[in-house]
């Protein structure tokens, strides 16, 4: 909504300047967005001081001032006006500002004498056409002080972000009642030259007629309520200045003086009126009817629009000449010709303009307050103000006794309000009185009842307070928010535990962090998603019209964003929802998951290793075991495992029998340059209430321990998994870590072979290991080797 | 000196040990280290040495005692002048000229958070100060719980705030996180304190400033006496604590689900509250929306609205941490491009 400062005062007196009224509004209404000064071209003009004025030597009508303009010293300024006087003030345009109409000013020489800007006529400041001389300011303003602030030139516009709940505020005279309510001044009608009283209204129900037409409401839940005034003998022209300067303020163009005086009617009243050139409807005939099938309408905007029953239109005798509520047609549309009118103020059902409006894609300001319902009982009253206003701009004469049809239907309920409630609500007890008076103070009509409780009738416009809450929210925002306390009081804490999803991804993102590791928060959106995706119904592109079924699709994406940037090292993570098709086909399934890739070099190059290795699928695995370990805890024992999967060279996460994730390569587009990429996605969901085992002290060990390493030959088909396996049941308690740490294939080592070097590390926890024990232990292992599964010892 | 007891001998003779360990620390050259010797060892007027002279004083067991403690003292401080004397030319030896200490160190790769999982943690933290705890719900929601529930009218305008992306003809991608104050709320009976992150969806192109999903956190606080007192003084404690000592505003404002609504700025910071291009000249920032829960809102989840109050709040962390990082397009947040994760890593 965008409002005028001068407008505003049309309907009350105020004495704040725009910013203090922007902090009023804001502060007890609605959202000040921004504050415009429409003179923004004056911006570079100051007060300034002719200090002295002496004629110039080489010219009998110039003079040669010394002006003061707040810049510390004297400029020079050579001025032609007749009027300029030493010790009066005018606005003073610096040499380097820009004047009204684009013309720069720079310090020049007038015949042989130095000028530094230029003081300013009216004309020149685009405030009139007086060209008699120089302006004179009466003002105590300070020379330097900016023009603006010392002489009232030109309008404010206000952009007010009005919420869905107050359409009363979509007009100047609603902002204007809460500035009232401020100010305590009183909220009156705008008065304009030659307005006099139009005639009232004569009512019918669902039909009736005026100055020769017809008038019926078909569709009565669409259109409650219909006037209609036929004015003849209109003169269409130009608007007066104060009406256009009016538009222009809140950034409309000026068309004609009837169309302008139902806009003014609409941005000053938020009520919508159409005048329809009664000259151009067949019959003459007023039908609020459902648009018929394959009807059309070419709109004013120039647009054919078809129609569909579901909307409603104002028809002639033939044809769609409107769309009820949202823009009227081009054919019956007030033009330089047209000399009667039938003036249309309406009230439409909001739901029928809403989807009106939707299925056409367009919305107006018509539209935008009918949507949001507008104060029904105002509707026939300000049909005659306007009457009035465009005989008084236009000429002619009301024809016939205007009609409205319908009803504005009930007026708002009474409501109770406890004021014990107020306070339950506020936390700061506000009297009956106060609340009696707040709420009196735009409209609401209070009576105190019994106990400490009002019985309170919202006005006529305020459809939209409807509970004792609604009312509480006045008190509030009238008493003004700033008044309450925000002093800290005695709470009880909340019981409920952290969700498990939260815990869970808390626990996974700060472990894969400590693991290098950069978290991620990417759009969940992919083209294509298997046969388990789910699809967006009103997707905003058909490339992103599924949700994924995969965090690691999304991941691969975002490598090949960083790749096209040439980065190759890169380590992402996130912890994320997955989507699939729910068992009804309606709700989906979602599953936390976290999915990481790998790719690049292990460590940053240095210029001692100035090709660090590039990671592998062994960093993928750590990155993997980091995850489960994390969110599972670290016992291992019931968590879940990597199980290799060689159809995919890396691994399965399995858990309680079920596959929860992968580990190992995956494709993406890379460039040549690009190492491969690794991916891990494992499925959270399990984890979810597992708290990790508390983490217990061991001693530590104070004997010597006792290590030797064991180089075997393995079988192809023989994993590390299981000799590790032989060699642990093989070597009592006593084995304290076991750990591969070469393998080898190749020379020395047959064919269908590998040698893997294992060191095992013995400690007895109270003595020293005996040789004989260690050997003891060789042996056994050995031979369980070669009988479980053909592994020997390799001798060089 | 004195004759002393088995006791305090050990006492004094243990005592050189730490301290001549402690003035070694200070040596930088060999001078320094044959000072400490002559101090301690000298053959006259050694610190130790001096020690040695009582031995012969105590009797049988005591004097082997005696002995044994000042050897290993004697041997530990010999040990140390020699390994100080070792560094001290490991030192030197690193300053031959072969050696450019000019080049950069061996550095390691470093991981990070997500700027706007740093901005929500932040919040998680302060409001667990306060008694809060961290409630999370379903990305997509029935339209009961996105909109019915939170006393959205049908069919009204305030549904044109939230362009919604439907996956089933009464399912949506949920378009704020408020559907989990009304599964907190069914959960368990009031003290109701929770902070709810989570993702968001909205039908809105993805351009500089708008994003189809973005992350939200909104907080509900449900009790009996929770009045606007209450919701005032706790999210001006919040701005206090997170923005730093800052004046606070709040203003009216609309969300269905909650009634008086407000809207809490804190004074900008680039101009301290005298209006620049950042604040349109107002003087403040906005930073997020609050209200008292509607009494609609808690009957629909069946808490009575008669006996309990309550107040909620959302904000978008994506906003504070453009703000916080001086990022001008929220695209970058999404790009996943790790010269920008890089960047921002704290
Ligand atoms: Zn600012």
């Amino acid at each position: 909504m965008n409002a005028s400062y001068e407008w505003l005062r049309e309907f009350t007196d105020f004495d704040l300047t725009p910013e203090q009224l922007r902090d009023v509004i804001t502060s007890r209404a609605a959202t000040v967005e921004e504050v415009i000064s429409l003179r923004a071209d004056l911006r570079d003009v100051v007060v300034g001081l002719v200090v002295e004025a002496r004629p110039h030597p080489n010219s009998d009508h110039l003079w040669v001032t010394k002006v003061d303009a707040g810049m510390g010293e004297l400029l020079d300024v050579v001025c032609g006006a007749p009027n300029v006087q030493a010790g009066s003030k005018y606005p003073f345009a610096p040499s380097g500002s820009t004047l009204p109409g684009g013309l720069k000013l720079e310090r020049r020489k007038i015949r042989g004498e130095t000028s530094n800007g230029m003081l300013c006529s009216a004309r020149e400041l685009a405030l009139g056409t007086e060209h008699d001389g120089i302006l004179t300011l009466h003002t105590d303003a300070a020379p330097g002080t900016p023009f603006l602030d010392a002489f009232p030139a030109g309008d404010t516009r206000f952009v007010v972000d009005v919420l869905p709940n107050r359409p009363d505020l979509l007009s100047h005279e609603g902002l204007a009642r809460e500035i009232s309510a401020y100010t305590g001044n009183d909220l009156h009608m705008p008065e304009h030259p030659g307005m006099s009283a139009a005639p009232a209204f004569e009512h019918g129900t669902s039909d009736g007629s005026t100055g020769g037409v017809r008038v019926s409401i078909d569709e009565p839940s669409a259109c409650p309520l219909y006037t209609a005034t036929v004015i003849r003998g209109v003169r269409i022209e130009q608007s007066p200045e104060w009406l256009a300067n009016r538009l222009i303020s809140i950034g409309l163009r000026p068309i004609n003086n009837v169309v302008d005086a139902t806009n003014y009617m609409l941005h000053g009243f938020g009520q919508p009126m159409h005048a329809f050139d009664l000259d151009r409807l067949r019959g003459p005939e007023i039908h609020v009817r459902n648009a018929r099938p394959g009807e059309r309408i070419t709109t004013l905007d120039g647009v054919e629009r078809k129609l569909d029953p579901t909307m409603t239109v104002i028809a002639d005798a033939d044809r769609a000449q409107a769309i009820a509520g949202v823009i009227g047609g081009s054919e019956s549309a007030v033009s330089d010709a047209t000399s009667n009118i039938l003036l249309e103020v309406a009230v439409f059902d909001p739901r029928s303009v809403r989807s009106t409006r939707r299925a056409l894609g367009t919305s107006t300001d018509a539209s935008y307050r009918f949507e949001r319902a507008l104060d029904a009982h105002a509707s026939a009253e300000l049909a005659r103000y306007a009457a009035a206003l465009i005989i008084s701009l236009a000429g002619g004469r009301v024809d016939g006794a205007p009609i409205a049809v319908g009803s504005p239907g009930p007026s708002p309920h009474q409501l109770s309000l406890r004021v014990s409630r107020v306070a339950k609500i506020l936390g700061e007890h506000v009297s009956a009185p106060e609340c009696m008076r707040l709420l009196g103070s735009v409209g609401f009509g209070v009576n105190s009842g019994e106990n400490e409780m009002l019985r309170v009738t919202p006005p006529r416009w305020r459809s939209d307070v409807a509970l004792e809450v609604d009312l509480i929210e006045e008190v509030a925002r009238l008493r003004g928010y700033d008044s309450f306390s925000d002093q800290l009081r005695p709470f009880r804490v909340g019981s409920a535990p952290d969700s498990p999803a939260y815990v869970v991804t808390r626990r996974v993102t700060r472990a894969l962090v400590e693991a290098g590791m950069m978290e991620v928060r990417p759009i969940p959106f992919v083209a294509d998603a298997g046969e388990h995706g789910v699809r967006v119904l009103n997707p905003l592109a058909e490339s992103e019209a599924l949700l994924r079924t995969s965090a690691l699709q999304t991941l691969a994406r975002r490598v090949e964003h960083n790749f096209a940037h040439m980065t190759r090292n890169v380590r992402l993570f996130e912890v994320g929802v997955v989507f699939s098709r729910g068992p009804d086909d309606r709700i989906p399934v979602e599953r936390t998951v976290t999915a990481a890739v790998i790719s690049g070099d292990r460590s940053p190059a240095h210029f001692t290793d100035p090709r660090p290795a590039q990671m592998d699928i062994w960093d993928a695995k750590w990155i993997a075991e980091t995850i489960v370990r994390s969110a599972f805890g670290q016992s291992g024992q019931s968590g879940p495992e990597l199980q290799p999967n060689a159809a995919r060279d890396g691994w399965d996460v399995v858990h309680d029998g079920s596959t929860i994730g992968t580990v190992g390569p995956i494709p993406v587009d890379a460039p040549v340059w690009a190492p491969p990429v690794f991916g891990i996605e494992i499925d959270l969901t399990a984890a979810f209430g597992i708290v990790p085992e508390p983490v217990v002290y061991r001693p530590l060990p104070v004997t010597p321990a006792a290590e030797f390493d064991l180089a075997l030959l393995v079988p192809a088909d023989v994993v590390a998994a299981d000799v590790a396996r032989v060699i642990r049941t093989n070597s009592g308690e006593m084995l304290e870590s076991l750990v591969p740490f070469d393998e080898f294939r190749g020379a020395g080592v047959g064919d269908g072979y590998r040698s893997i070097a294992w060191r095992l590390t013995f400690r007895h926890p109270e003595r020293t290991l005996r040789d004989k024990e260690i050997e003891g232990r060789r042996a056994r292992i050995l031979r369980a080797l070669n009988e479980e599964l053909g592994v020997r010892p390799r001798t060089t | 000196m004195n004759e002393l007891t088995l006791q305090a001998f050990e006492h004094f003779v243990g005592r050189f040990g730490t301290e001549v360990d402690t003035r070694l620390r200070e040596a930088r050259t060999a001078e320094d280290v044959e000072a400490i010797r002559v101090e301690y060892l000298g053959r006259a007027n050694g610190k130790l040495t001096d020690y040695q002279k009582q031995i012969p004083t105590f009797s049988g067991e005591e004097r082997k005692l005696a002995g044994q403690q000042f050897n290993a003292v004697k041997k530990l401080i010999e040990g140390r002048l020699a390994e100080t004397l070792t560094e001290l030319s490991r030192v030197t030896r690193l300053s031959v000229p072969d050696v450019d200490l000019t080049m950069p160190s061996r550095s390691q790769f470093r991981g990070a958070e997500h700027p706007v999982t740093v901005v929500i943690e932040e919040i998680v933290e302060i409001f667990r100060e306060i008694g809060f705890t961290v409630a999370t719900g379903p990305e997509a929601e029935t339209e009961w719980y996105n909109f019915t529930a939170l006393n959205f009218p049908p069919d009204h305008p305030a549904m044109d705030m939230h362009d919604t992306m439907y996956l089933a003809e009464d399912v949506v991608l949920r378009t704020h996180t408020s559907p989990v104050q009304i599964r907190s709320l069914q959960a368990g009976p009031p003290p109701i304190r929770v902070v709810i992150p989570g993702n968001v969806y909205r039908l809105d192109p993805f351009d500089a400033s708008h994003a189809p999903m973005f992350a939200q956190i909104e907080g509900l606080a449900v009790d009996e006496g929770i009045s606007f007192v209450d919701l005032k003084a706790t999210l001006t404690h919040f701005a206090t604590r997170f923005f730093g000592a800052t004046r606070t505003r709040f203003r009216p404002s609309y969300f269905p689900f909650t009634e008086p609504s407000a809207e809490m700025d804190v004074e900008c910071r680039l101009c301290k509250g005298s209006g620049c291009p950042a604040c349109k000249g107002t003087g403040w920032m906005e930073i997020l929306g609050s209200g008292m829960v509607h009494p609609n809102v808690l009957d629909a989840a069946g808490v009575d609205s008669e006996k309990y109050t309550g107040w909620a709040f959302g904000m978008g962390p994506a906003r504070i941490a453009l703000q916080r990082y001086g990022i001008p397009d929220i695209r970058v947040l999404y790009d996943s491009e790790m010269r920008f994760l890089g960047q921002v890593a704290r």
